[in-house]
């Protein structure tokens, strides 16, 4: 059985001929809902919710769905768990391995890889796969900073598809959040907006998104403290506006719906 | 004999009724793509002069909330009561029909239907169309003969008279906490405290529950509607 994650899983074919011939691609079993990320005046902020769904019950309440890589590179993925938790330590490794053959032990930033480093190598990674028909079930977002300096905000797909924004967002996020992170981004963005702005549009999926949770963790790249990533707090949620109160099942009601 | 002939080269050939799962849920698979589910957790529970029921307040479709704040607790009579749950559009068109016979009911007999009566129209609606219906629903109210009772009726039509009812998709994740702190004999307080912290934890789960918990605590001298916010739950989501 190979442990490479790029090679495709376990080497099906030429395994036992007890095996089916053809294997499929499989469908998710645990699963994360959206990650959102959003550059800031400061660098970059990424968000994301603590549940891991296993179907439609909130099994892991407590999942950490956004990880550090190296002091300068930050992930965050949506989709099988299992295939995320593999991604997290193949690129690790690949972090621990540069650490460990660097040219110099005090050269850190030679050595490191950068966050569009990292962002093209899960393309391949995950476009091999996909070659493969046995995609890694994701959607993950790399963010950092590219080797120039710049802050960098990545998007990788289970099928290799890749674009880099100032706004990444994947599942409901793509369709519910980017449209609000949108309209409210700015350059000069401050801190405390950005993550005011992504706890909104967390609040707003927490609303719409039957698979996510009201605790959420935000973490930040900023080239003066690297990777900071927050531990996980409930955000607020709004229930008192008038016209919820009001019920309408009674008899004279409109149906209830 | 078949099996006797070895010829057969060693290669597994999958068993031809070898069951294959086709990827859907189980709450989602009879709806049409794009119809709604009361995906939810509904309660009711009687006690000595009355009835509770409860529901929580989420309509899905498919994983988007179509309405966080709905109201599934819908009125079939003046003390007659009952919570929905599976197709939004069949338990309202259930409950449209059962509230017309209703009506209709009391103005030939002079007086107010039974519990009993209401369930059993209920049943006979879900039974006789059940290939077409996906409907889970539970009806509780008060009448001068039984004083409190409540009526479980879940796809396909059974009815049954129950001390307590839990249904939906929530109800599968409570059944051990109301298992083992219902008792007989509750009073309405107690009664209405066990409605509200189930269906929290249900909520607490269960994907297609969420949002408000709506309840109703029918008595003989009236009905009493109560709205939990979804920041003021017992057990937090």
């Amino acid at each position: 059985m190979s442990l490479s994650l790029a090679s495709g899983g376990s080497t099906r074919a030429a395994s036992s001929s007890v095996t089916a011939a053809t294997e499929r691609t499989r469908r998710p079993i645990v699963t994360g809902t959206s990650v959102l990320a959003i550059k800031y005046a400061g660098g970059v902020m990424m968000t994301a919710d603590t549940l891991c769904s296993y179907g439609s019950m909130a099994k892991y309440k407590d999942a950490r769905r956004l990880q550090s890589i190296n002091p300068k590179t930050l992930i965050g993925g949506g989709g099988e768990y299992s295939d995320f938790q593999a991604i997290t330590e193949l690129l690790k490794r690949n972090a621990l391995e540069d650490k460990c053959t660097a040219d110099s032990l005090y050269d850190e930033d030679a050595s490191e890889e950068c966050a569009r480093e990292v962002w093209n190598y899960l393309r391949a990674v995950m476009y091999n796969r996909r070659n493969k028909m046995n995609p890694l079930w994701n959607d993950v977002i790399v963010a950092g900073f590219s080797a120039q300096g710049e802050p960098f905000l990545g998007f990788v797909d289970k099928i290799g598809t890749t674009y880099e924004d100032n706004i990444v967002a994947t599942g409901f996020g793509s369709y519910l959040a980017l449209p609000i992170l949108r309209e409210k981004y700015r350059e000069d963005l401050t801190e405390g907006e950005a993550r005011a702005l992504l706890e909104d549009c967390m609040r707003v999926l927490f609303y719409r998104d039957c698979r996510a949770l009201n605790k959420i963790q935000i973490a930040k790249v900023t080239k003066e403290d690297g990777v900071l990533i927050s531990e996980p707090y409930e955000i607020e949620t709004d229930w008192t506006s008038a016209s919820f109160v009001v019920p309408k099942g009674a008899l004279d009601g409109d149906g209830g719906w | 004999m078949s099996y006797m002939n070895q010829s057969q080269p060693n290669t597994h050939q999958p068993y031809a009724n070898a069951y294959q799962h086709d990827g859907k849920s189980a709450e989602t698979r009879n709806l049409k793509p794009g119809e709604l589910s009361t995906g939810t957790t509904i309660m009711a529970i009687p006690f000595e002069n009355g009835v509770v029921l409860g529901a929580d307040s989420r309509v899905s479709t498919g994983t988007y909330v179509a309405n966080r704040v709905s109201d599934k607790v819908a009125q079939l009579h003046d003390r007659i009561w009952c919570c929905r749950s599976g197709s939004a559009a069949d338990t309202q068109a259930l409950t449209d029909y059962v509230r017309h016979y209703l009506s209709q009911l009391a103005i030939e007999t002079g007086r107010a239907p039974t519990v009993k009566t209401a369930a059993h129209l209920m049943r006979r609606l879900c039974y006789e169309n059940k290939d077409n219906l996906m409907a889970g629903v539970i009806v509780g109210g008060w009448d001068p003969v039984e004083k409190g009772s409540v009526y479980n009726i879940p796809l396909g039509g059974t009815c049954i008279k129950m001390p307590f009812a839990i249904g939906g998709s929530g109800s599968t994740y409570i059944y051990g906490l109301v298992d083992s702190l219902y008792k007989e004999g509750m009073g309405e307080e107690e009664a209405k405290q066990l409605v509200k912290k189930s269906i929290s934890h249900a909520m607490a789960r269960d994907g297609s529950s969420g949002g408000v918990i709506r309840t109703v605590v029918v008595k003989e001298d009236g009905n009493t509607r109560e709205y939990i916010p979804g920041n003021e739950l017992p057990f937090g989501p």
